[in-house]
């Protein structure tokens, strides 16, 4: 085993995944850290590094009775976690701290416990974006497709393929939030959101959570569960204002991320078994696949609409069903993460056969950032 | 409740000098003295080299239509459909913006087309910049 390594050696999603009026957003938390605990045979007192958000990382530490000697509250978006997960091993590598737990809890879908929405209009994109009438993500996260769609010459079809694909993958998985099958023609028929972006093509509003428990490598086999290694990790930044991302049809945060965790991994895209690329709307995996390098530019709808992401697929993409099907609570990279775990633990409802790699890929704001962990149940 | 009104910049020391020239009819972006790249959004320095030695010029208000999408869900005092869209400037930096005086249907707005900005003014101290097709 490499000296220094790092394993997920607890994980764990909320008691329920939906719709959940009756939990605020900091129980959500609290709610998938205790799952986590117990899924690690852990307490409270056990853990010494606490990495969260949306909620302030202090108040969750009171809320949980830990007394943390690390502590990060990153937030650029729905990859935080990533970033924290990144985080956390640097700093248990320097010796910071031993058991880090990191949470996510988000009332998306019923604001429980949740400030009100507020914009500030002397930030850049209050004075710049916020007056065109932009109306959260739909209308933003968005914009680029078309400038990528008339570059390479790709269809609505292809685009709303990609809904109708991780649809197949939802269908295996009891908790997922939308589980009948669809077809291209049901997500073009879908009410028109923001053009071209119709109803199926954006993802779901929901409530939930999911913490992580990470330790060296070298503590792992002492834990209950089979442990699930950190093989390779990246993080970057672009700008928080989309009108200023440098390339429609590229991201450079996730290229940067990506070639930062499989330069540390020391993999190659071949050695791939399964893939989570946060999918907050269709257009997201044809990026994301094209930008990580397991597609040439312009060719991710093409593989989608060929199947090799569908169950079957020699690539298995968002197995849980993703943020259009699964579950979307507005900060999805835990979710993601869940799944990853899931796999290298053997333990996924759509479970890959013999899995034994899995990359697992976010997003934050809208293309404003990004982080990359690489998973393996083999010890590197 | 109150009616819904367009969210106004408000402006900040180091983009005062935009929303002046907005209220004066002229798009203002600024260069760097020393590498000559044009930037937006305002900032009192060459986000590409660094460099402070800045200043600020009149752009031609030509641009073409980069992406877009157009909003259908109601968006007060907006009335949808209607586009939300980045233009890429004759000098090269991009910006959001609506683009008007055409339907706002996928037919109409052409990705490349060629665009001119316009003016209108919706307080004492705030005139938005659009964008309208050019000739139109």
């Amino acid at each position: 085993m490499k000296s220094k390594s790092i394993a997920v050696v607890g994980a764990a999603e909320t008691t329920q995944l939906g719709v959940i009026p009756d939990l605020s957003q900091i129980q959500l938390h609290a709610d998938a850290a205790l799952n986590a605990m117990a899924d690690a045979g852990l307490k409270p007192s056990d853990i010494d590094g606490l990495a969260t958000t949306p909620e302030w990382t202090p108040n969750l530490a009171n809320y949980l009775g830990i007394t943390p000697a690390w502590v990060d509250g990153t937030m650029v978006g729905g990859c935080s976690f990533m970033l924290h997960v990144r985080h956390a091993a640097a700093a248990i590598n320097e010796g910071l701290c031993s058991t880090v737990l990191i949470t996510h809890g988000e009332s998306g879908r019923s604001r429980v416990g949740v400030g009100p929405f507020s914009g500030n209009r002397a930030s850049l994109e209050g004075q710049f974006e916020a007056p065109y009438g932009i109306m959260g993500p739909p209308t933003v996260f968005t914009i680029p497709v078309l400038r990528y769609m008339k570059t390479y010459g790709v269809s609505e079809e292809q685009l709303a393929m990609v809904a109708v694909v991780q649809r197949e993958w939802a269908a295996k998985n009891p908790r997922a939030s939308m589980k009948d099958p669809i077809t291209v023609q049901d997500v073009l028929s879908s009410r028109m959101i923001a053009y071209p972006f119709r109803l199926l093509m954006c993802c779901l509003v929901t409530d939930g959570g999911g913490a992580l428990i990470l330790t060296s490598a070298q503590r792992a086999k002492d834990f209950p569960r089979k442990p699930v290694y950190i093989l390779g990790t990246g993080e970057g930044a672009e700008s928080w204002m989309i009108s200023q991302m440098e390339d429609f049809t590229t991201s450079r945060a996730f290229r940067v991320s990506g070639r930062k965790a499989f330069a540390e991994a020391g993999i190659s895209h071949k050695d791939v078994d399964h893939l989570m690329i946060y999918d907050a709307f269709a257009h997201l995996p044809l990026y994301g696949l094209e930008d990580l390098g397991f597609c040439k530019p312009g060719e991710a709808a093409g593989f989608i609409w060929e199947r090799n992401t569908a169950p079957g697929g020699k690539l298995p993409l968002n197995t849980n069903g993703g943020g259009l099907s699964y579950m979307h609570s507005g900060m999805y990279g835990m979710y993601a993460l869940q799944e990853s775990v899931r796999q290298m633990r053997g333990v996924a409802p759509a479970q890959v056969p013999d899995a034994k790699i899995s990359v697992c890929h976010g997003v934050g704001g809208m293309f404003a950032a990004s982080g990359t962990i690489i998973f393996s149940n083999q010890a590197p | 409740m109150p009616e819904a009104k367009r969210p106004l910049p408000k402006p900040t020391p180091e983009t005062r000098h935009f929303w002046e020239g907005t209220a004066a009819g002229e798009l203002r972006l600024q260069r760097c003295d020393q590498c000559r790249r044009a930037y937006f959004p305002p900032r009192p320095f060459c986000p590409k080299c660094g460099s402070r030695k800045v200043s600020v010029f009149k752009a031609s208000g030509r641009a073409t239509l980069y992406s877009y999408v157009i909003n259908h869900r109601p968006m007060p005092p907006f009335t949808a459909p209607y586009s939300i869209a980045v233009v890429e400037l004759d000098e090269g930096p991009r910006m959001m913006t609506n683009i008007v005086g055409c339907p706002q249907t996928p037919e109409a707005l052409q990705l490349d087309m060629p665009l001119q900005v316009v003016f209108e003014k919706q307080t004492d101290e705030i005139t938005l910049p659009f964008f309208k097709p050019a000739g139109a």
